[in-house]
């Protein structure tokens, strides 16, 4: 009860105050949150979800998970063989620390407009930090338990699934590193290449000067970076259950 | 919430046996061969121009004064917003860590305002700030967020013992935080440094691609407007050699900050 009270507190009193610091609000830049929230209503409970909305996140789901497949299996390959790590340390140093945005104007003349290459870019973008943190996890499996397996002659598929496995926490903090870069990803490359998906409708409204409907995509486009944030930790305490490390501070919450 | 036991991002540790460098030319080779072969098979030389047109091209940017006006202005919005990121980060940390109270009444919002893309302000602050300010707010609201949060890593990670043994020594409040505090918070630090310095330049160019704020996003944005493919190619190459230099001085900054920890003392051993 008391830990409720602590969670919602601060956020109640952040929204009171600016619903009714804004309710007399005539600065057209900053509408009254009243404004705000009918426009929020009116704009996405409309035609806009299925036009603006899905295929953004469309998108975003193909382009993570082309990332998610690309990175752990590359990255697997890169972690196991040493001669793979040594043959790739160098170019990995360079896109690791390439920012991916600039990944768009290249894939935009490479591969044009369209939603192959927001997908393209949303993937190129995030497949750098699974790559690496999938080879890191891999290659600082526990020996001991590698050669165990060994031991018991177990198939090749089963240790290599095995190697996997012990990796995933280092895997998941890659994929949620991944997963906030490709949001950034979906909204920049729409709103600078395209005409549809939620950047690009945030930046049409900003144009038009519809700014209580901008502001609302605005919010619309913050509650789906959380919302994914918190699918993606459910996800992750599901798959890291078996973690010592994860497990033992599960529920610590400050 | 969850808190993740490693908030630093992944890097490849050393290999094992130590590198050997020469594989890494022959993986660029192999690398640039397979660039060069594909380039020709299945692009026309507008889409994707090979290397021996992009090679050349960023010789010749590399010694012109366009290239490093774009740099030196792409390395100021990282740096001004950098430092606000840490001034701003390392008092609100404190002050949100410090008080357990407050660190509970706050920690529901700020798990609700992470996860918020910071270039969703994009549109809001184009109506009353210009570009270049833009730019810089990206950069330090981004960065904020991870101070912020390794900041309240550390403060967690303070060892009671020590507090208690300074107390016990009759030392004041900042005198406790000066000796106690401050060096368990450093650590992190080094982390959030070394983990912002690729994010600020990252968001210092997509300001400069989305709003057109001068700098290396807009000079690489209006060479593909302008058709210059191999122009932008040889930009994009030359970025990427920016973040690597960046990256290695973050790691230089963060050694000389941390000379007296464990970690750094038995990596200079080994």
């Amino acid at each position: 009860m008391k830990a409720v009270g602590y969670a919602l507190a601060l956020p109640v009193i952040l929204l009171t105050t600016w619903w009714v610091a804004s309710a007399e609000s005539t600065n057209v830049f900053a509408p009254p949150l009243r404004t705000i929230a009918e426009a929020f209503g009116d704009v996405w409970f409309s035609g806009r979800f299925t036009r603006d909305v899905l295929p953004s996140l469309g998108r975003l789901a193909a382009g993570f998970a082309i990332a998610l497949a690309a990175g752990m299996g590359v990255g697997f390959v890169v972690g196991r063989w040493k001669l793979a790590r040594d043959l790739t340390a160098p170019i990995l140093a360079f896109f690791r620390v390439l920012p991916a945005p600039v990944l768009i104007p290249v894939l935009l003349v490479a591969v044009g407009i369209g939603d192959t290459t927001k997908i393209v870019v949303i993937a190129a973008g995030a497949v750098w930090p699974i790559l690496l943190s999938t080879a890191d996890g891999v290659s600082a499996v526990d020996e001991v338990a590698q050669e165990t397996a060994a031991a018991y002659r177990l198939p090749t598929r089963t240790r290599y699934a095995l190697l996997l496995r012990a990796a995933t926490p280092q895997i998941s903090a890659g994929a949620r590193q991944a997963l906030g870069l490709s949001i950034i990803l979906m909204v920049v490359s729409e709103m600078l290449m395209s005409t549809d998906g939620l950047g690009f409708t945030v930046v049409q409204f900003q144009r038009s000067f519809a700014i209580p409907q901008m502001w609302s995509g605005v919010l619309l486009i913050g509650i789906v970076g959380f919302i994914l944030a918190k699918l993606f930790e459910l996800v992750e305490r599901r798959v890291l259950r078996w973690h010592r490390g994860h497990t033992g501070q599960g529920e610590q919450s400050w | 919430m969850t808190v993740p036991d490693a908030p630093a991002a992944p890097a490849i540790r050393p290999a094992r046996g130590g590198r050997r460098p020469a594989l890494g030319l022959v993986g660029l080779l192999i690398a640039a061969l397979g660039y060069e072969v594909g380039a020709r098979l299945l692009f026309t030389p507008e889409q994707v121009p090979p290397l021996s047109a992009i090679i050349p091209e960023a010789g010749r940017l590399s010694v012109g004064a366009k290239f490093w006006t774009a740099t030196g202005q792409t390395l100021t919005a990282v740096a001004v917003g950098l430092a606000i990121a840490l001034a701003a980060g390392i008092t609100a940390g404190f002050a949100l860590g410090s008080v357990s109270w407050v660190r509970r009444a706050t920690s529901s919002t700020l798990d609700f305002l992470r996860p918020v893309p910071s270039i969703v302000l994009i549109p809001v602050l184009v109506l009353v700030l210009d570009v270049r300010e833009i730019t810089v707010l990206l950069v330090a609201v981004s960065c904020f967020w991870i101070v912020v949060f390794q900041v309240l890593y550390g403060l967690r990670d303070v060892d009671q013992v020590a507090v208690d043994t300074a107390r016990t020594f009759r030392l004041g409040r900042l005198a406790r935080i000066a000796h106690v505090t401050w060096p368990t918070v450093l650590p992190y630090l080094g982390t959030a440094l070394r983990l912002n310095v690729s994010i600020a330049l990252a968001l210092a160019l997509t300001g400069g691609l989305v709003t057109g704020s001068a700098g290396l996003g807009e000079l690489i944005w209006s060479s593909q407007a302008g058709g210059e493919f191999a122009d932008m190619y040889a930009l994009v190459l030359l970025t990427g050699g920016i973040g690597i230099l960046l990256d290695r001085l973050a790691r230089l900054i963060e050694r000389r900050l941390l000379y007296w920890h464990v970690a750094t003392r038995r990596e200079a051993a080994a």
